[in-house]
């Protein structure tokens, strides 16, 4: 029997296995399955998805700076929002293509930037310091509520300037709504959109109203932008809400990442205790290494051959950067070690191109920030239990995480 | 082979043959081009692979875009009239180099 799976396949010359990236057994350690995909070629077909997928650094690296022939007008979820009708209204920075996008980008670029984001760093500074005098008054205290997730929480939305109350309960589930949709409509999102409903879409739209943004915060900028003409006024509540929900929840997990990484390789944290400098480096091995993002989608604009394998119009393509930044062929063969002395840089953490990560300077310098602090008042981490991984479509990071530290 | 040269601001120079399309930014971090931190690893986001455009290149490379100009503000060097992100800037087809001067510093 010919199954319309198999009529797809002939289509194309790649491998196809009936592999699914998001199974929980998956995403409790993906790294070995990642391999797998590197290694059916440089592109495969998931059966189950009828989607396309590439694993390997070059060749993800090429796709996502080819926004003409990989689109993200169509979703960079599993649907096709060419021939399906979007599940909510397309984002307008991240799910539009150029010359649109340039006009949103430029916006959020000039208030992202490193110019206006290095004026953060006091107060990023001094409140690290605070938190970390409360949390280390603690023998054992959980990672992710205690540390990953209060510092985000405190100084990305007062930056972006919210109210501060509401926070706790309603940000984290909507940003996990937003990044299951980076994946098929599956139970996982389906869940987690029933839970994002019960208030916390309805906060968020509240928070990102002019009236309850503080005057000066980044929320607060997109309205004045909207003034100035460079935005549709309807435009700048949809990017306070894009900057909310994009930047919280992926800090949440590179934090969580980062002190798992360093409590399993305490040789890593010694390097950096006795050198607290080498933070912002040690970030972005943390970043490769432990990929906050894993994997979204682009969609073919015509016939294409990547690697010398034609894919047709009109595909989804899955782009693992997750694997990209665990590639022997980019990394050689310490690929799978964490090591803070390597230089990370040209990793895909936070995407490229044209749809690189806007927020990920503010990023760099919270996670920079939070290291440092800790690197100079904390000898040793110790993990004090089996941390609760959380379950996400794209994102990866937990929900809970028990440590304990070792005063310097 | 067409190339691109990088001058440091000490006057060493530093020649690398690329095929067109080849970016100024990832040529420079794929040779270990020194003063090319290029922390965003080009989308233009973060500010470090600043270079001031030689003249002599100054008509092979298209002019700098909107997003481009934003994220110049924030180059830590000076910024000057020839002022370029090395990774918005491509290789042209038929051109035999292209020269930047690298700045003093990028962070």
């Amino acid at each position: 029997m010919i199954t319309s799976i198999s009529v797809e396949r002939l289509e194309t010359d790649a491998p196809s296995t009936d592999f699914d990236p998001y199974t929980n057994e998956v995403l409790d350690d993906p790294y070995p399955h990642y391999e797998m995909l590197r290694e059916l070629g440089p592109v495969f077909y998931l059966n189950k998805y009828r989607a396309y997928g590439i694993a390997r650094h070059t060749e993800i690296d090429h796709v996502l700076r080819d926004p003409g022939t990989f689109c993200s007008s169509a979703g960079v979820g599993l649907a096709n929002f060419h021939t399906t009708s979007p599940w909510r209204k397309p984002s307008i920075i991240l799910e539009v293509d150029p010359p649109m996008h340039a006009r949103t980008r430029k916006v959020m670029g000039g208030l992202l930037s490193p110019a206006s984001i290095n004026k953060l760093r006091t107060m990023f500074e001094l409140e690290a310091n605070e938190l970390l005098d409360r949390v280390l008054a603690k023998s054992r205290f959980d990672a992710v509520s205690d540390l990953c997730e209060a510092y985000p929480l405190r100084v990305f939305a007062d930056a972006v300037g919210i109210p501060r109350e509401g926070r706790e309960k309603y940000l984290l589930p909507y940003g996990d709504m937003v990044f299951n949709a980076f994946g098929p409509v599956n139970d996982r999102f389906k869940a987690c959109l029933a839970k994002a409903q019960e208030g916390s879409i309805d906060w968020i739209g509240e928070v990102c109203k002019r009236e309850n943004l503080s005057p000066d915060g980044l929320g607060m900028q997109l309205y004045k932008a909207a003034d100035d003409g460079l935005l549709e006024p309807e435009e700048a509540p949809m990017l306070v809400r894009t900057v909310l929900s994009a930047g919280l929840d992926t800090t949440v997990f590179t934090l969580c990442n980062a002190i798992l990484s360093f409590s399993r390789f305490p040789d890593q944290w010694a390097l950096l205790h006795a050198n607290p400098s080498l933070s912002r480096q040690a970030l972005e091995e943390v970043l490769r290494y432990e990929s906050t993002f894993h994997s979204f989608y682009r969609t073919t604009t015509k016939e294409v051959e990547v690697a010398g394998v034609r894919l047709p119009a009109e595909q989804k393509v899955l782009v693992v950067i997750g694997s990209a930044n665990r590639d022997p062929r980019r990394w050689g063969d310490t690929a799978n070690k964490f090591d803070i002395s390597r230089k990370a840089s040209g990793n895909l953490a936070f995407g490229t191109g044209i749809h690189g990560c806007a927020g990920q300077m503010i990023a760099r310098l919270e996670g920079e920030v939070v290291l440092a602090a800790l690197a100079k008042r904390i000898k040793k981490i110790n993990l004090e239990g089996t941390p609760i991984i959380h379950y996400n479509n794209s994102v990866r990071g937990y929900t809970s995480m028990p440590v304990s530290v070792e005063a310097a | 082979m067409p190339q691109i040269t990088y001058i440091q601001p000490n006057g060493e120079s530093r020649s690398i043959a690329v095929n067109p399309g080849a970016t100024v930014m990832l040529t420079a971090v794929a040779n270990g081009v020194e003063g090319i931190v290029a922390e965003c690893g080009g989308s233009a986001m973060c500010a470090t692979c600043h270079v001031y455009l030689d003249e002599a290149s100054h008509s092979f490379v298209p002019p700098v875009s909107e997003v481009e100009h934003e994220m110049l503000e924030s180059a830590t060097a000076a910024r000057r009239e020839n002022s370029r992100l090395a990774c918005q800037i491509e290789m042209p087809q038929g051109v035999d180099e292209i020269i930047v001067h690298i700045p003093t510093h990028q962070v």
